[in-house]
């Protein structure tokens, strides 16, 4: 996806009522400190529409039970009401099947299941493990420590000084022993769109299965991992104006059901005796005990919600708030934009000459601007670009221009303070 | 909620724009690295303890101003003072911070009062509580503090795996 791509359908885009569609999240209407929220923490977690909310008091109110067990009414009914939101997510993302698709606690646990069920099972002493600067820690830990386990090496791509993946690079990494690639489909810390179909196909030259992290990229840009061919793709409900605590695993059904459990417990099996247990098929197998039922379903309602709009025209709208907001930050003295990769999402990593991420955070604050200052869980990058921390506006469909020009104030007033 | 402006007084930013005590000493017999993982702030005290009494103290570090303005407040503060005063001082300032303390009671703390507004910001209590953390582990012969340490209480900083 390029952006190129994000502004197929701008027409559509600039024909739908974007204020009403705003309206639509009841959290926007807070004021902080007497002043209006101004969110533009979307990466870290986006917020819900009243229309995911209702759902959820919905399933509460008339639907819940647990799934896959009793012959009872309230049961049937909830095990259908999940099923149905795997099958949303199944067609969100163009699964071929909806076995395929795993409920998960998200991105984290579903990168986990892969390392335990697939890197467990299939990684041994010397294998390599090709890993991107850009990524996550929660797609770094779970390898180094399967690494560690297996006496297995990461190799990692490096970036440019834009922030883009350096893919002449990465082919070249590519050996006999090259048996695994995780690789972020959209940079939490920067917004680099990674070219992610082209090195899925490299990958597959060697017969080496991707994972695709991508968190940051399922809320902003269409997800087809039929067109993409990844073998992995892992995302979580929170960022997508769902609820936190679910996520989904896509893998594909070969590889799923080569793979060993995660987790053991009830639901994931066929048979239990002491002297042995037969695993249940897939999804099932993955998802042992009780899975995050509601969350799950409300899950299922904000991939609606998100298609109802239109996920193109989404990136076009906020493609259009990027620019608009990289123009101003650019013209400001003493801001410095870390990331300015050709391919973006509305993501803004910002330094402000003598003033530390924090006190950027605390002071815009005060004026109900809510950014992320940190190293967003990505200190590889902040090492990359020699800064300990970044603040980091992330912007959402939701968010409008008055907003950008809102942050613009809230840096002048930084400035002045620290002047 | 408070407005922010009280925390980023004249006297905090003056500091931070140039902290005293800054730097190495070359003769220090005490020595801390503090460390805020959640942030990345990161904090090198030296200090020179003779009869207990803290005869020179010097800091460096990569943090926020918040952080940065309590450390170079701290040193001056502390700078010819004995072990416990200065371990008087570490504990009224962690009271402070975490909104414990009466600032109307007598206490020893003078203009580290200024900090008063940091309990209304709790993430960001640790920035300014780090340097205290650093100064009590150093007085301790404790290599190194970390603000994901016993935060509350002003026992000894156990010297693990933290940096």
């Amino acid at each position: 996806m390029n952006s190129a791509n994000i502004s197929l359908k701008p027409e559509i885009s600039s024909s739908l009522d974007w204020g009403k569609i705003r309206a639509d999240f009841p959290i926007l209407q807070l004021k902080i400190d007497g002043k209006p929220l101004i969110y533009l923490d979307n990466a870290a977690s986006s917020q819900m529409p009243q229309q995911v909310i209702d759902r959820l008091v919905r399933y509460q109110t008339t639907q819940h039970a647990n799934i896959n067990r009793a012959v009872h009414y309230l049961s049937e009914v909830a095990t259908l009401e999940y099923h149905n939101a795997r099958c949303k997510l199944q067609q969100f993302i163009n699964a071929r099947e909806d076995r395929e698709v795993i409920f998960t606690s998200g991105t984290t646990d579903s990168i986990n299941l892969v390392m335990h069920g697939y890197g467990r099972k299939f990684i041994k002493a010397g294998d390599e493990i090709i890993l991107t600067t850009l990524e996550h820690h929660s797609n770094i830990v779970p390898w180094q420590m399967l690494a560690e386990e297996k006496g297995a090496k990461i190799r990692v791509v490096p970036i440019n000084d834009k922030g883009e993946l350096e893919v002449d690079k990465y082919e070249k990494l590519f050996n006999e022993r090259t048996k695994f690639v995780g690789l972020i489909h959209v940079s939490n810390a920067l917004g680099t769109i990674n070219p992610i179909k082209s090195m899925i196909d490299f990958a597959h030259r060697y017969s080496v299965p991707v994972l695709i992290d991508g968190a940051q990229a399922a809320p902003h840009i269409p997800i087809d991992v039929q067109a993409l061919d990844c073998d992995f793709y892992a995302f979580s409900a929170h960022k997508l104006c769902g609820p936190t605590g679910v996520g989904i695993l896509y893998g594909k059904a070969t590889l799923l059901e080569a793979m060993q459990p995660f987790k053991g417990g009830g639901d994931m099996i066929s048979s239990v005796t002491f002297e042995k247990t037969t695993y249940n098929t897939i999804p099932h197998k993955f998802e042992a005990g009780t899975p995050p039922i509601a969350a799950a379903i409300g899950f299922g309602a904000a991939v609606e919600y998100l298609t109802a709009i239109g996920i193109e025209c989404i990136a076009a709208y906020e493609f259009d708030l990027l620019e608009y907001a990289t123009e101003r930050l650019s013209e400001m003295p003493g801001v410095r934009i870390i990331g300015t990769a050709a391919e973006k999402t509305a993501v803004i990593s910002f330094t402000i000459a003598g003033v530390h991420p924090h006190d950027v955070g605390t002071i815009l604050n005060q004026d109900g601007i809510a950014v992320r200052t940190g190293h967003h869980c990505a200190q590889p990058i902040m090492q990359r670009f020699n800064v300990p921390a970044t603040s980091r506006a992330s912007f959402a469909f939701y968010n409008k221009k008055s907003e950008v020009d809102a942050l613009v104030a809230g840096i002048k007033t930084v400035q002045k303070i620290f002047l | 909620m408070m407005h922010t402006n009280s925390l980023y007084q004249e006297v905090i930013l003056d500091h931070n724009r140039k902290p005293r005590n800054y730097g190495k000493l070359d003769h220090a017999n005490h020595h801390a690295v503090g460390h805020n993982p959640l942030c990345g702030d990161r904090l090198d005290i030296t200090l020179q303890l003779d009869n207990d009494q803290i005869n020179n103290i010097a800091f460096q570090g990569e943090s926020c101003a918040i952080c940065k303005a309590s450390a170079s407040m701290m040193t001056a503060a502390v700078k010819g003072k004995s072990r416990a005063d200065a371990e008087t001082l570490i504990h009224e300032f962690r009271e402070l911070a975490t909104g414990k303390l009466d600032i109307n009671q007598p206490n020893h703390l003078g203009r580290l009062t200024v900090f008063s507004g940091i309990r209304d910001l709790p993430t960001r209590v640790k920035c300014a509580i780090l340097p205290w953390h650093t100064l009590h582990a150093a007085l301790n012969s404790l290599s190194n503090a970390s603000t994901e340490e016993s935060s509350e209480s002003a026992s000894p900083i156990p010297n693990k795996h933290l940096v």
